[in-house]
């Protein structure tokens, strides 16, 4: 039997330049940037999923403009 | 599993591997539209199962560096050029799915004529137009397109009307073209406009699936960099000040109306190629003779006179014989605008080795059919080479005593049998018949064929025939010891 999974999102953390733009358009809010991090290999501090409240729209996908760094997983039923 | 997954789409490399760069990411700087872009235009080749067909053509600009992360067809062509480049692409591979990719300096400065005519002729390519406003990859000089009042690396004080005129505005010079099926402007400042940017990337690349015609979608894109900003104000930016120059709208939209158009494809024979442009009719080569070849020596002709003397025909049909003769052979013409009356050259290379260069720059044989040609050529004879005058116009003579000259009277002869224009023919049958160089009988036999009108055939192997005459009963084929005749 399956059962719905939560919705998430997966920010790369060794692609991402912390440009923000998927802090703009996340709706609930929940992708945030931590200035007290340190840099990743490409010299930004990066941002992450607070942990929960996604709702998988996909908004930061779409506002990302680096092709591998956000990963979103809808809302969906896992076998 | 069914939960539905957004992750970097499957026409991108795996791996960017780039040179000297991360190998994971692009190069665009944090927050370029660029990235998104690629994004949206790598997920509907996805979607539509295109990257075995795609022919993408990057651009120079930010964007040259495309071809290290799709992993599609790829060329990167000359500034300006990649509509021109697409054509080629599309024209040739009929199935392809061509997309050029551009900013503005390349579309809409460097690149402007291509552009217009590829869409004018309706080419059946998509172009995605990244519009920013700036020279991005230089440092953000002023564009085309941007803004008035805009400062810049090349506008410190803002564009003004007086100096740098009006933004221009592609999307709208796009729309007025008939041929163009869609024709669209978006941006990348928010979601929504990201989403309809993402729509209208979708819509001209099925357009073209679809065989509609050409399709154009201008970008409106954030260049923080450029524009000393960071990500949000920029995207304010676009909102604020590029939107209400450039409005996000679809300008074109024929796409349900268009019928779609699938190019034949044209695989001609060479036979019909030569047919086609008129050289074809050349016939068979002549029998190879290996000793004639092994001995033959590498010959540069010059042949000068007014526009409409048949010089560069007089060039063309020895460079013919030659090569139906086995021999490597080149002929380039040189002349003025003027159709008649100007002068013209041309420069035959007749050789057993392939030539180098077709360029002839010190003529082993001169032909002169003026005074001008006389004047300008007559220096640059190899020492020991023959010069040939027109000695009907020419009454001048040879300056230089270490060649040999030829007087004949080719206007004169060509026109006591009727065909004045004939002169060129006259030169070639006296050349050989003098020289014994190539066999005079095979001259005959290529004259007809390579003149172009053919009506002539018989008047113009005449006037062979009467060159050669001529040398026969006044000077006699070239001794051994070449001498000086005056």
């Amino acid at each position: 039997m399956s059962e719905p999974t939560t919705p998430s999102v997966e920010i790369v953390p060794h692609l991402c330049k912390a440009c923000q733009r998927c802090i703009e358009v996340c709706k609930p809010g929940v992708i945030e940037t931590n200035l007290e991090r340190a840099f990743n290999e490409l010299g930004y501090q990066w941002v992450e999923y607070k942990g929960d409240g996604c709702t998988g729209c996909g908004a930061c996908f779409y506002a990302c403009p680096e092709p591998g760094a956000v990963i979103v997983f809808k809302k969906g039923t896992a076998a | 599993m069914s939960q539905q997954v957004l992750e970097k789409p499957h026409s991108f490399y795996e791996k960017f591997d780039r040179k000297g760069g991360p190998q994971k990411t692009t190069h665009y700087c944090p927050g370029c539209g660029h990235g998104n872009v690629h994004k949206l235009i790598a997920e509907t080749i996805d979607e539509m199962g295109l990257a075995d067909r795609t022919v993408f053509i990057s651009p120079v600009g930010c964007s040259v560096f495309a071809y290290y992360y799709f992993d599609v067809g790829n060329i990167q062509a000359a500034h300006g050029r990649a509509p021109a480049v697409g054509t080629g692409v599309k024209r040739t591979r009929h199935n392809s799915i061509v997309i050029s990719y551009q900013g503005d300096g390349d579309l809409a400065s460097i690149g402007t004529a291509e552009i217009i005519h590829a869409a004018n002729r309706g080419e059946q390519m998509t172009v995605f137009f990244i519009n920013n406003g700036i020279y991005g990859m230089t440092g953000g000089q002023m564009a085309a397109t941007s803004l008035l009042g805009q400062k810049t690396a090349t506008t410190p004080y803002g564009r003004t009307v007086e100096n740098e005129g009006y933004p221009i505005h592609m999307a709208e010079v796009i729309a007025t073209l008939e041929a163009p099926v869609f024709v669209a402007r978006t941006h990348l400042a928010d979601l929504k406009g990201i989403m309809n940017t993402r729509k209208c990337v979708r819509k001209a690349v099925q357009a073209q699936v679809e065989g509609k015609g050409f399709t154009f979608v201008e970008i409106l894109s954030p260049c923080p960099t450029g524009w000393k900003m960071d990500t949000h104000t920029s995207c304010e930016y676009i909102v604020d000040k590029m939107l209400p120059v450039f409005p996000d709208k679809v300008f074109k939209d024929l796409i349900a109306e268009r019928e779609s158009y699938v190019r034949p494809d044209v695989d001609p024979t060479d036979e019909e190629v030569l047919d086609a442009l008129d050289l074809g009719q050349l016939g068979e080569p002549f029998p190879k003779d290996q000793n004639f070849l092994d001995n033959f020596p590498t010959m540069n002709f010059k042949f000068a006179g007014f526009g409409g003397q048949g010089v560069l025909t007089a060039g063309a049909i020895l460079a013919a014989v030659g090569m139906q003769e086995h021999l490597q052979v080149s002929w380039i013409p040189s002349y003025g605008p003027e159709m008649r009356g100007g002068t013209a050259n041309a420069s035959v290379v007749l050789s057993n080795k392939p030539v180098g260069s077709p360029m002839v720059v010190k003529p082993d044989v001169l032909a002169v059919m003026n005074d001008p040609s006389m004047d300008a050529f007559e220096e640059t004879i190899a020492p020991g080479g023959l010069m040939i005058v027109n000695s009907t116009i020419i009454t001048r003579k040879a300056k230089r005593t270490d060649i040999e000259t030829l007087y004949i009277p080719l206007t004169q002869i060509a026109d006591d049998m009727g065909l004045k224009a004939a002169a060129n023919m006259v030169l070639l049958g006296a050349y050989l018949e003098y020289s014994k160089l190539l066999p005079v009988d095979h001259l005959k036999q290529i004259v007809p064929r390579g003149i172009k009108r053919k009506q002539l055939g018989d008047q113009n192997i005449e006037a062979v025939e009467a060159g050669a005459k001529w040398v026969r009963e006044n000077v006699g084929a070239r001794k051994a010891e070449a001498a000086v005749t005056a």
